[in-house]
């Protein structure tokens, strides 16, 4: 693994795995009656949020908590930033307190790419979702979820998604989800199809590794999983799309639709859900709907990548090496 | 189990083979039974990796006797390691307890190698965050000296006097094929 | 002032001759000069090129200062090659008065290291909504000739329409940014496989072409000239090629980042890369070329725009747009189009000297290097090579993209009326 984690396309197939075990061993803590472990003890991270994300930052926080890393919440709103103090100052201020690692929330594309490359702070960075471009935790804890749904707590142990199937429904053009999920669901040996209206479907989106479907309902039968994603209502007054009542016709998932699925399909959703555009109160509550699990399965793998990139003194190796087994 | 080193035995002799192996394995579950009176609060925990094998062949060693079932898992140490800011994060290892838990129980920890005590330092702390064992106890394969805590074992296999230039290796049917403890020069690099 | 003799220069890239400048004027043009009472300049192996001349420059004086001065960017651009500027009218005030013109103008003449000549803007703060004074701007002592709204695009079809018809009336010309604004509503990068990858806002081509198309239409229909800035696609080539042909009165520039640089590099989030237009694909960059050759698009501009360290500093999303390019324009040509063979030094001097003075209508730049006319020189080390190093840049401002990239090519000499602005790659 690379100091940082930035991208869900920075990961190999062996260093997600890697991830995806280590959480499966993180979420057992959960289980525990002292839900704490010493692991990042003297270690200070800080949650750099220039974007409101409540869920987000409480998940990294608790996180950071369980392995006993003290935590700097630092939200830009009433700071010194929305007076004007640059990403840069900001994070040199912050690491000038003795920040090793910064967990940042940007609504521009590519400030963690920037913080991570620019030579401004020598902390780790880990990308807490940032534009229209990456949210790596979100992928991470999508496919560990699949990963146990689909393959099994136990059997999935070391393993990848190799040959499932996997439908992203929504916004594909402004979702940062989509982008994560399509590189690592990739690198994990799954077939992706994203589906969408064409106008929330990225110009230049045929060369990424997935297909592409404007027809919903012709990929649900072959789906082993269907990940809805939000669908902000601001975007129709941007003429994406007609009417909400149009969207969730061609794009919601109801009962109907998801009786389409096989037995065993899951519906996934990041949340926040906006039910009745594109996910209906009946499909959001039922079993096959992982939206709860997601948010437990975050805590896990925001505690798995947080060891492995500040537990030992440089990033876990994706082999071990063999002398100390 | 040799975690502070990194070089492997060369020329290596074995001080206990397979059959040795299995008998002092049983003299060990005597002993825990006469020394937990009748062994009925005992929970056995393996210290991955090897430890964890040696606790379920104790276990099994101990159900024969006592004609009981005995609870047996594993205790991965770590994220307790007082050394892991000096190595890249280790993938972590599985620990398992037994469904009734250990609080009011007698722990036993089981390890095949006692060296430092770092790692039954470790697993000391790992334990207070899961529960209140009644007591904890310490079965190890092999004692080789040279403790850097003030930690010793209840139970030990074999006494190994070594110096700090050998290494001491285990291996066991389960993870590397064969049964045998290995005490060989450490190779310098 | 004194007599200087270049000898042995390739002047036009040609056979060696010698050039001996009396004054401010080219007194001789011949082999075998009498160097008496000359000061000489051994040129031997060096390219003589008219003094060049930048139809694109933002100077931001006023109001900018803290990027660029007339001081500071004149100094950059003879230390370039060039002898006159165009100074683009997107300052604070606006150049829309001829009271900001004139000022302008001013000082490039008194620090005397090029000819500045100001842009006036088309509508009134660059708003897009009412037509500047552009005949009082022409009228005044910096006689405007050329008129842009640059930065921005005059989209509304009504006021380029009227722009265009205005000008007829004092031989002016409207040059176009073409930017179609709705399209490009948070637009970060050209739009492609890159911008989906990285989730910056695309940029579209069309957004350009159909405000390119749409002008070129508009001359053709009110019988007026049209120049395009810094044409950026394979689609604004096709336009341009098809409305020459049809004998409409355009002319178009291509900036020497747009000959070289492609979008792939804004994978590095670094703002350096953040430009207006953006960088656009490969296939683009050679369709530029092409044009640039066949003459398609008829001039080389820098758009050189300083910004200071700290709006480039940041994450990309807050960066300004804009490289600065009069340092370095020469020597990405000579990569692109004469190392490349798509080009003579005689096609260099037409489309970065002859044709831009005469859109612009620069007096006195842009000439024949033979005797009588105004010794405006500019002399090339053509065989350098060296890694391009912003920390000696004369410009206030170093955001250029060549940081460390060994480029071909250095200005030695600059003349401007006979005076040295440029010796031995120092500025006098």
């Amino acid at each position: 693994m690379q100091r940082h984690l930035i991208s869900a396309a920075d990961l190999t197939r062996d260093d997600a795995v890697l991830i995806l075990d280590t959480a499966e061993e993180m979420a057992r803590v959960a289980d525990r009656p002292i839900k704490k472990l010493p692991t990042l003890r003297g270690r200070t991270v800080v949650n750099l949020f220039f974007e409101d994300s409540t869920r987000t930052r409480i998940s990294f926080e608790a996180a950071e908590k369980r392995l006993s890393a003290d935590v700097i919440n630092f939200s830009a709103k009433g700071s010194s930033v929305s007076k004007g103090e640059s990403l840069k100052d900001t994070a040199q201020t912050l690491e000038a307190m003795g920040v090793d690692a910064v967990v940042i929330r940007h609504g521009a594309s590519g400030a963690p790419y920037r913080l991570a490359n620019s030579g401004w702070i020598d902390a780790a960075v880990i990308n807490a979702g940032d534009g229209t471009h990456q949210h790596p935790t979100q992928a991470l804890l999508d496919a560990f979820t699949m990963r146990r749904r689909l393959v099994g707590r136990d059997a999935g142990l070391g393993q990848d998604l190799a040959g499932k199937r996997i439908t992203i429904v929504g916004d594909i053009l402004h979702g940062r989800v989509a982008r994560s999920n399509v590189d690592l669901l990739h690198t994990l040996g799954a077939e992706v199809t994203l589906v969408a209206p064409p106008t929330l479907v990225p110009v230049g989106v045929e060369t990424w590794p997935c297909e592409v479907s404007y027809d919903l309902d012709s990929t649900l039968a072959k789906s082993d999983a269907v990940m809805m994603l939000r669908v902000q209502r601001e975007r129709m007054n941007a003429a994406f799309f007609p009417t909400e009542r149009e969207y969730s016709r061609r794009y919601g998932l109801d009962g109907d639709r998801m009786a389409k699925m096989p037995e065993h399909a899951i519906v996934m959703h990041p949340g926040p859900m906006v039910r009745g555009m594109e996910i209906t109160a009946e499909v959001a509550d039922s079993d096959r709907c992982t939206a709860i699990e997601q948010v437990a399965n975050g805590v896990s793998i925001r505690m798995a990548v947080l060891y492995l990139l500040l537990g030992g003194n440089e990033p876990a190796v994706t082999h071990p090496r063999t002398e100390e087994k | 189990m040799d975690r502070q080193q990194d070089t492997q035995a060369s020329d290596a002799r074995p001080v206990l083979e397979g059959p040795d192996i299995a008998r002092v394995l049983t003299r060990i579950a005597h002993e825990i039974v006469e020394r937990a009176k009748g062994a009925d609060d005992v929970v056995l925990l393996g210290i991955p990796t090897r430890g964890v094998f040696l606790a379920q062949r104790l276990a099994a060693k101990l159900e024969e006797i006592t004609d009981r079932k005995i609870p047996v898992g594993s205790l991965d140490i770590t994220m307790y390691r007082d050394d892991l800011r000096m190595h890249p994060p280790r993938a972590l290892a599985r620990t398992e307890i037994p469904g009734d838990g250990i609080d009011g129980r007698l722990v036993v920890l089981v390890d095949d190698v006692l060296f430092s005590g770092r790692t039954i330092r470790a697993a000391l702390d790992a334990l207070n965050d899961i529960g209140r064992p009644r007591a904890v106890q310490l079965a190890v394969l092999v004692d080789r000296g040279h403790r850097e805590l003030p930690i010793r074992a209840d139970y030990v296999g074999k006494n190994l006097p070594t110096s700090l230039r050998e290494t001491v290796k285990v291996q066991l049917a389960e993870e590397d094929g064969r049964d045998t403890v290995l005490l060989g020069a450490k190779q310098t690099q | 002032m004194s007599k200087i003799l270049i000898r042995g220069a390739k002047v036009l890239g040609g056979e060696p001759q010698d050039v001996l400048i009396d004054g401010a004027t080219i007194a001789e043009v011949g082999t075998g000069l009498s160097a008496e009472g000359a000061q000489v300049v051994e040129a031997a192996g060096k390219v003589l090129l008219p003094g060049l001349v930048d139809l694109h420059t933002h100077l931001r004086e006023p109001g900018r200062e803290d990027s660029e001065t007339v001081l500071t960017g004149t100094r950059a651009a003879a230390s370039g090659g060039y002898t006159a500027v165009f100074a683009m009218a997107n300052t604070f005030p606006v150049a829309d008065t001829a009271g900001v013109v004139e000022q302008v103008y001013r000082l490039g003449r008194e620090h005397g290291y090029c000819d500045v000549q100001p842009i006036g803007a088309v509508t009134v703060g660059l708003e897009g909504k009412k037509l500047a004074e552009l005949g009082a701007m022409h009228e005044s002592a910096a006689g405007v000739t050329v008129f842009s709204d640059d930065g921005k695009c005059v989209d509304d079809a009504v006021i380029m329409r009227r722009a265009l018809e205005y000008v007829k009336a004092f031989g002016g010309v409207v040059a176009q940014h073409a930017q179609e604004p709705r399209l490009t509503e948070g637009a970060q990068m050209n739009e492609g496989v890159v911008s989906a990858e990285l989730g910056l806002g695309g940029w579209p081509a069309v957004a350009e072409e159909s405000i390119i198309a749409r002008d070129v239409l508009l001359a053709e229909h009110v019988g007026s000239r049209v120049h395009i800035c810094h044409l950026s696609t394979a689609g604004s080539v096709e336009i341009v090629r098809w409305a020459k042909s049809r004998g409409i009165d355009v002319t178009a520039e291509v900036t020497p980042h747009h000959l070289l640089l492609t979008d792939e590099l804004v994978r590095s989030y670094n703002p350096v890369y953040k430009v207006n237009p953006p960088l656009r694909t490969e296939r683009d960059v050679m369709a530029l070329r092409e044009a640039l050759a066949d003459g398609t698009i008829d001039i080389v501009a820098t758009d050189h725009a300083p910004h200071p360290h700290e709006d480039k500093d940041c994450e990309w999303a807050a960066a300004a747009m804009g490289m600065v390019g009069l340092e370095t324009a020469l020597s990405v040509v000579q990569e692109t189009m004469v190392d490349t063979g798509l080009l003579t030094w005689a096609g260099v001097a037409e489309r970065m000297s002859f044709k831009p003075a005469e859109i612009g209508q620069a007096q006195g730049h842009g000439r024949p290097v033979s005797a009588g006319e105004p010794a405006n020189l500019t002399l090339v080390d053509t065989e350098y090579r060296g890694s391009v190093d912003p920390a000696g840049f004369a410009s206030r401002s170093r955001n250029t993209p060549y940081e460390g990239r060994e480029l071909p090519g250095r200005v030695t000499h600059t003349w401007l009326r006979g005076k040295a602005t440029l010796v031995d790659g120092k500025l006098t």
